[in-house]
C-alpha cells in the first residue's frame, strides 16, 4: 500500500483521484470491511497475548459486554455518556472547529454541579436545588466553550491549540477544588457528595439507576440531528464549515455563529458533566471526564458528523472497550489493552475514508479501467 | 537551594525538550501530530520492553556488557517511536486522513501500549520479579560527568546530567539551525506554509511529511526514554509519565515553533512543574495551591498563543498549511 506514493520516474505506478461520492451503500461496504479488518488484527494480537482460541476470546469480550443485565445497562450507560460527548463537539466540528477542548469543558460542568451540591446541598430545598445544579453546570462548560471560541472569532487564534490547553487548566482547578472540599481533609477525595440526603442528585427513574441518563442523551441526540439537519442555525454551521468566504458572502456573521456554536458545544458538555456528576458518579475527581472529551472527537468524525450514525460508532468503541477489559481480567492482563484495540480499530476505519473519498487505479491493469 | 533546584529543573525539562524538538520538527512539515503524548510513552515502553528482556537474559549480572546495555534499549525506543511515526506520516500524508483524529488515536494507543505492557510484561515473560526495574540499564543511562562533583555549583548546574539530556540540547540547536539556515530546512518549511507551492518548484513533499515527521517521533519518543531511564531510575509505573506529552505541545506554542528557545522554555516549564517543592520552604503551601501552580505552565501557553494571534508577525505565526492534508488535484 506504501507504493500509492512512490512515483516512478516515468510514469506514476498507482493514479490517485478523488471520487465523485460513491453510492451509500458502498461507502458503508468499505467502512464495515474495515471493521472486520480491524477485528482480525485485534484477534491475531489477543491471541499472540493470551494463546487462546480467537472465537472463544470474542465470546469471552461480548460476553464481558453484554453478559448480564447489570453489564447491560453499564454498557448503555457507557455509550450514552459518550455519545453526550460527542454530540457536543459535533455542532463545532461541522464548522471546522476543532473543539478538542471538550474534556475541560465536561469537568467544569461537573465541578459547578459538584460546587452547588456541597455549598447549597443542605441549605436549598430541592425544587430550587435542582435547576440550580443544572443551569449552573450547563453555564459553567459554556463559558469555558466561550473563550477560546472569542479569541477565535476576534483574533482567529488557533483553537485546537487553545482548546487543548483549557483542558489542562480545567484538570488542575478541579484538582485544586477536590483538595479543598475533600473528605476527609487533606486526602484529595471529594467522595461521594450528600450520601444520606441525597440532595442535587439526579432522581432515578424506578429501579434503573441510569435509565434517565440514557432517555436525555436520546432525546438530545434526536434534537441535535434536527439542529443541524434542519434548521436555520444548522444551515449556517454548514455553510462556514465548507467555507468561510462563502458564508461571509452570502451574508452570515461568521463570528457570531462561531460564539453561537461553541456556547452549544459548551453547554452540551456541562449537560454531560451533570449527568456524569450528579447522575452517575455523585462526586468529582480530576478523571470524571475519562478520556471522553477525546474519544468523543473521534466517534463523532467516525460517523461523518452524523448524530445518529454516532450511535453506532459509540457502541463500537465502548462494546470493544467493555469486552477488551474482561479479557485483561480474564487473563491477568492490564486493562489499558482496550486503549490499544480502541486505537487499532480508529486506525483502520480513519484509513478506510481514504478508499471512500478517492479511487485508486493501478497502471498495471491496462488504461480501459479508466474511463 | 538554588542550584539544586536548577538541577531539578532541566532533569523535568529534558523530556520536555525532547518532546517539543520532535513536534517542532513534524510541525514545520505541516503535520500537526498530537500523537506526540502517545509516541513518548511508546518510546519509553519500547526501551524497558528491550532492557527488560536483555536484564532478564544476563547470566552474570556483574559484568554486563555496557555497550548493548546502553545500545538495546536506545535502538528498541528509536524502533518503537519510529513506527508511531509511520503510522501517523502513512494514515495523514498517503490516506489524507484528518491529522487531529489521527494523533488523538495515536494518544490513545500509544499511552494503552506503554500502560499494558508496563502492567503485564511481568505476566508476559512469566518471570518472577516483583517490579520492573532496570538498574542495570538506569545506572548507565544516569551516568554523569566524572568531574562534575568536584566543580562545585558550577558542575551541578551545567555538567551533572546524563548524555542523552545533552543530546537533546544537541539536537534542539541542530534542528534549529537546519531548519533556520539550511537547503533541507526551508524546503521544509515550504512544504509546511505552501505544499502547493512547493510542490511546483519541485519539493517532494510526501518524502519532506514522512521524513520529518519520523524523524520528530524518534527525538520524541527519546524522551519517554530519558524519562524512565535516568529520572524516574530505570522504574517503570504506569501514568507516571503524566500530562508531559501534552506539556511538551505546548512548548511547542511557547517557543513560537523555535527550537532553540525550547532548551531555556523546558527548563522554565520543568522548574514550574516542581516549583511547588521549593516554594514550600519559603512560603509554607497546602496541597491545593500546589495544584494550582501547576497550571501555570498551561496559563502561559494560551496567553503566548493569544498574544502572537494578536499581534500577527509573520515570525511567529504556526506554519499557515499546519492541520491540513495535501493533495495534489485538489488546486
Amino acid at each position: 500500500m506504501k507504493k500509492t506514493v512512490e512515483k516512478g520516474a516515468h510514469e506514476q505506478l498507482v493514479q490517485i483521484s478523488k471520487r465523485a461520492a460513491l453510492p451509500g451503500w458502498k461507502s458503508w461496504v468499505i467502512r464495515v470491511l474495515a471493521v472486520l479488518a480491524s477485528l482480525i488484527v485485534c484477534a491475531v494480537i489477543i491471541v499472540l497475548f493470551t494463546g487462546d482460541n480467537p472465537f472463544a476470546i470474542y465470546v469471552t469480550m461480548i460476553k464481558g459486554a453484554v453478559g448480564t443485565s447489570r453489564r447491560i445497562w453499564s454498557l448503555l450507560q457507557g455509550v450514552a455518556m459518550l455519545l453526550c460527548v460527542s454530540l457536543a463537539v459535533t455542532p463545532a466540528f461541522k464548522m471546522r472547529f476543532w473543539n478538542i477542548g471538550a474534556e475541560g469543558q465536561v469537568l467544569m460542568g461537573g465541578l459547578a454541579t459538584a460546587s452547588c451540591m456541597i455549598l447549597f446541598g443542605n441549605k436549598l430545598p430541592s425544587y430550587v436545588l435542582l435547576p440550580l445544579v443544572i443551569v449552573a453546570s450547563i453555564a459553567a462548560a459554556a463559558i469555558w466553550a466561550l473563550i477560546p471560541a472569542v479569541f477565535k472569532a476576534i483574533w482567529n487564534t488557533n483553537e485546537t491549540l487553545f482548546t487543548l490547553m483549557m483542558n489542562y487548566i480545567a484538570i488542575q482547578i478541579v484538582s485544586y477544588f477536590t483538595y479543598i472540599w475533600s473528605v476527609p481533609k487533606g486526602s484529595g477525595k471529594i467522595g461521594v457528595i450528600n450520601p444520606d440526603t441525597q440532595a442535587g442528585w439526579l432522581p432515578i427513574i424506578g429501579k434503573y439507576n441510569y435509565l434517565l441518563n440514557i432517555l436525555i442523551v436520546a432525546a438530545l441526540t434526536v434534537a441535535i440531528y434536527i439542529y443541524l439537519r434542519y434548521s436555520k442555525h444548522g444551515y449556517e454551521i454548514a455553510v462556514v464549515g465548507e467555507s468561510e468566504n462563502t458564508a461571509k458572502y452570502i451574508g452570515i456573521n461568521v463570528r457570531k455563529v462561531i460564539i453561537r456554536t461553541m456556547l452549544l458545544s459548551g453547554a452540551l458538555c456541562g449537560v454531560a458533566g451533570l449527568l456524569l456528576v450528579s447522575g452517575t458518579d455523585h462526586t468529582i475527581t480530576r478523571d470524571t471526564a475519562g478520556g471522553r472529551g477525546f474519544t468523543a472527537i473521534m466517534v463523532s468524525w467516525l460517523a461523518k458528523f452524523n448524530p445518529l450514525y454516532m450511535i453506532l460508532t459509540s457502541l463500537l468503541l465502548v462494546f470493544m472497550q467493555k469486552g477488551a477489559t474482561e479479557i485483561s481480567t480474564v487473563f491477568g492482563l492490564n486493562d489499558s489493552f482496550s486503549d490499544i484495540i480502541t486505537g487499532i480499530i480508529i486506525f483502520f476505519i480513519i484509513g478506510s475514508e481514504f478508499f471512500i473519498n478517492y479511487s485508486v487505479r493501478f497502471r498495471s491493469r491496462k488504461g480501459a479501467e479508466a474511463k | 537551594m538554588i542550584v539544586s533546584f536548577i538541577h531539578r529543573a532541566v532533569m523535568q525539562g529534558i523530556p520536555l525538550l525532547f518532546g517539543s524538538t520532535g513536534e517542532i520538527l513534524t510541525e514545520k512539515s505541516g503535520n500537526l501530530n498530537l500523537g506526540i503524548p502517545g509516541i513518548m510513552y511508546v518510546g519509553g515502553i519500547s526501551g524497558v520492553i528491550g532492557s527488560f528482556l536483555y536484564e532478564n537474559s544476563l547470566a552474570d549480572r556483574s559484568n554486563p556488557n555496557v555497550f548493548l546495555l546502553i545500545a538495546i534499549p536506545l535502538l528498541c525506543c528509536l524502533f518503537g517511536s519510529l513506527v508511531m511515526g509511520l503510522i501517523y506520516s502513512f494514515l495523514t500524508t498517503t490516506l489524507r486522513a484528518n491529522q487531529n483524529v489521527t494523533g488523538l488515536a495515536l494518544t490513545t494507543f500509544g499511552i494503552g501500549f506503554g500502560n499494558f505492557f508496563g502492567g503485564s510484561l511481568i505476566t508476559l515473560v512469566e518471570t518472577d520479579v516483583p517490579s520492573i526495574t532496570l538498574s542495570l540499564t538506569s545506572h548507565y543511562f544516569a551516568k554523569t560527568l566524572p568531574f562534575a562533583h568536584k566543580l562545585g555549583w558550577f558542575g551541578e548546574i551545567f555538567l551533572s546530567y546524563s548524555f542523552l539530556a545533552y543530546f537533546a540540547i544537541l539536537s534542539a540547536i541542530v534542528v534549529s539551525i537546519v531548519l533556520k539556515r539550511t537547503r533541507v530546512g526551508l524546503n521544509l518549511r515550504a512544504v509546511g506554509e505552501s505544499p502547493a507551492t512547493a510542490d511546483a518548484a519541485g519539493i517532494n513533499v510526501s518524502k519532506n511529511k514522512y521524513l520529518a515527521t519520523c524523524i520528530g517521533s524518534m527525538i520524541a519518543g527519546l524522551g519517554g526514554l530519558y524519562y524512565v531511564m535516568d529520572y524516574a531510575s530505570g522504574v517503570w509505573s504506569n501514568d507516571a509519565f503524566g500530562d508531559r506529552g501534552w506539556l511538551a505541545i505546548a512548548l511547542v506554542i511557547f517557543t513560537v515553533w523555535q527550537p532553540n528557545i525550547g532548551i531555556l522554555g523546558s527548563i522554565l516549564f520543568g522548574g514550574l512543574y516542581i516549583v511547588h517543592n521549593y516554594m514550600n520552604n519559603i512560603i509554607p503551601m497546602n496541597m491545593s495551591t500546589q495544584e494550582l501552580i501547576k497550571m501555570a505552565p498551561y496559563v502561559v501557553t494560551v496567553i503566548v498563543l493569544i498574544v502572537i494571534s494578536m499581534r500577527k508577525k509573520r515570525e511567529t505565526q504556526p506554519p499557515a498549511s499546519l492541520g491540513l492534508a495535501y493533495f495534489r488535484e485538489d488546486r
